[in-house]
């Protein structure tokens, strides 16, 4: 029988899992984790819950924090992460939206102080049922895609 | 009470029902003549990066009737920036001159990032198409003396919907207080998306028309006429036929109701008939006028002069 994952399993560390092909990579920009350390990224596995296929990204040797995974909810909302110690999951964590996201995210409006004057990038979270976020700045309502997600 | 004392003025979206009313209330107080000298010893810088000369003048107007001193540029070509030091150096720098720094600037966003980068209050005087508070604070005030409220009223937009900052803010003050809207434009032109969005959240009655007939019979109290700029349009020709369709004069008025008010934030081109100017109808002049009474009471509001 095929093994569902073809990656290893981790001694310590955070499992993302359940990320939308072909994500694996930005969720890693926007954590900035591009330096930190061993990672295994695995790319397009069968998922009955995502036709389009999963990523998975194992960090070892570093709990991610709240505020980090919550950023993933971004990106990839129904991912999920289990932070591993001594090679049993020690905790199942929900993520959930962020209500800022600094830096991370540009905003698309080429008029916006953020990408004319150098003012740094913050967006607060929209009341409401989709998934909004309003620039400090120039105000604009903007719908969050991986475009415009950057290195931290 | 709400507290404005060294308090940065930067967008509507900032602003809480009781913040608007202490503004409204502050400027009747301001315009019956209740304080007097309550900037002396203070100044202003305007710095204006982009020109415009009403709301200019209309500042440093308040400045010297309020008793302060007042300097600033006038012209962006005459700034350091020309030279090519950074915005943000600039307002570091001039934010050590002055006690209140008024500023206008074609970057959306300019307002607040500089409030962020010194200490002293600073007063948005617009930036770019996002937001011209003061505009909005003067509007609610020339409301709130010619109909005796801000709240229960039928209130029409018309002309350009979707560029026009103007109307995208004080729909957002209206809304706060329960109004009624009703806007009017050409499909072309009409109220973004997201901002209809934003009030469907508030539960609040609205409706789009494409022409000013549809709204005869809304019963009106006030209809706000903005301008319709040519260069929104490729075609001169579509543009002649649009902006001969969101026109007003006497008849327009008669259809309208005669107790309607018609208010427009200057300057206008050919939107509204010289012939309405003289009729109880017209209140646009006194609208520019009320700049003066709103931006000294938010000046003796930041400034502690008025508490």
């Amino acid at each position: 029988m095929d093994r569902a994952y073809k990656v290893y399993s981790i001694e310590n560390g955070t499992v993302i899992d359940h990320i939308p092909t072909p994500l694996a990579l930005k969720v890693i920009r926007i954590l900035g984790l591009e330096n930190e350390g061993i990672m295994t990224i695995g790319i397009g596995f069968r998922s009955d819950k995502q036709p389009g296929g999963k990523d998975i990204v194992k960090v070892e040797n570093r709990e991610l924090s709240h505020d980090e995974t919550n950023k993933i909810a971004l990106i990839a909302p129904d991912a999920t992460i289990n932070i591993i110690k001594n090679g049993r999951v020690a905790e199942k964590r929900q993520i959930k939206l962020p209500e800022e996201v600094r830096e991370i995210m540009s905003c698309p409006n080429p008029n916006c102080a953020t990408n004319v004057l150098g003012a740094s990038t913050h967006f607060l979270l929209e009341k409401g049922d989709r998934i909004i976020y309003r620039c400090r700045y120039c105000e604009r309502a903007t719908e969050v895609n991986a475009d415009l997600l950057t290195s931290r | 009470m709400a507290s404005f004392r060294g308090r940065s003025i930067v967008s509507i979206r900032d602003m809480s029902l009781e913040d608007l009313d202490m503004i409204v209330r502050t400027t009747e107080a301001v315009k019956g003549g209740k304080y007097s000298g309550f900037l002396r010893g203070k100044t202003v810088a305007t710095l204006f990066f982009e020109p415009s000369t009403r709301t200019r003048l209309s500042f440093e107007s308040a400045v010297c009737k309020g008793g302060g001193s007042v300097f600033g540029i006038a012209d962006p070509a005459a700034s350091s920036q020309s030279k090519g030091e950074t915005f943000a150096d600039s307002i570091r720098t001039v934010s050590g001159y002055c006690d209140v720094m008024v500023i206008r600037h074609p970057v959306e966003g300019a307002a607040r990032m500089a409030s962020e980068l010194c200490s002293i209050p600073v007063i948005n005087a617009g930036d770019g198409a996002n937001q011209h508070p003061t505009q909005t604070f003067l509007d609610l005030f020339t409301i709130k003396e010619q109909l005796g409220r801000l709240s229960g009223l039928r209130v029409g937009m018309m002309g350009d919907l979707k560029y026009g900052r103007t109307v995208h803010s004080l729909t957002h003050a209206l809304s706060m207080f329960g109004n009624e809207l009703t806007f009017i434009s050409p499909p072309t032109l009409k109220m973004p998306d997201h901002i209809l969005a934003e009030l469907q959240g508030t539960g609040l009655s609205f409706r789009t028309v494409d022409n000013l007939e549809d709204a005869a019979g809304a019963g009106l109290d006030i209809l706000y006429v903005t301008r319709i700029q040519k260069e929104r349009f490729g075609d001169p020709q579509e543009y002649g036929k649009v902006a001969g369709t969101y026109r007003i004069d006497r008849d327009t008025v008669r259809m309208l109701g005669e107790d309607i008010r018609i208010m427009h934030p200057l300057p206008r081109v050919d939107e509204i008939d010289e012939q309405v100017d003289a009729t109880p109808n017209a209140i646009y002049f006194v609208q520019a006028h009320n700049g003066i009474p709103t931006r000294q009471a938010l000046l003796g509001l930041v400034t502690g002069g008025i508490e």
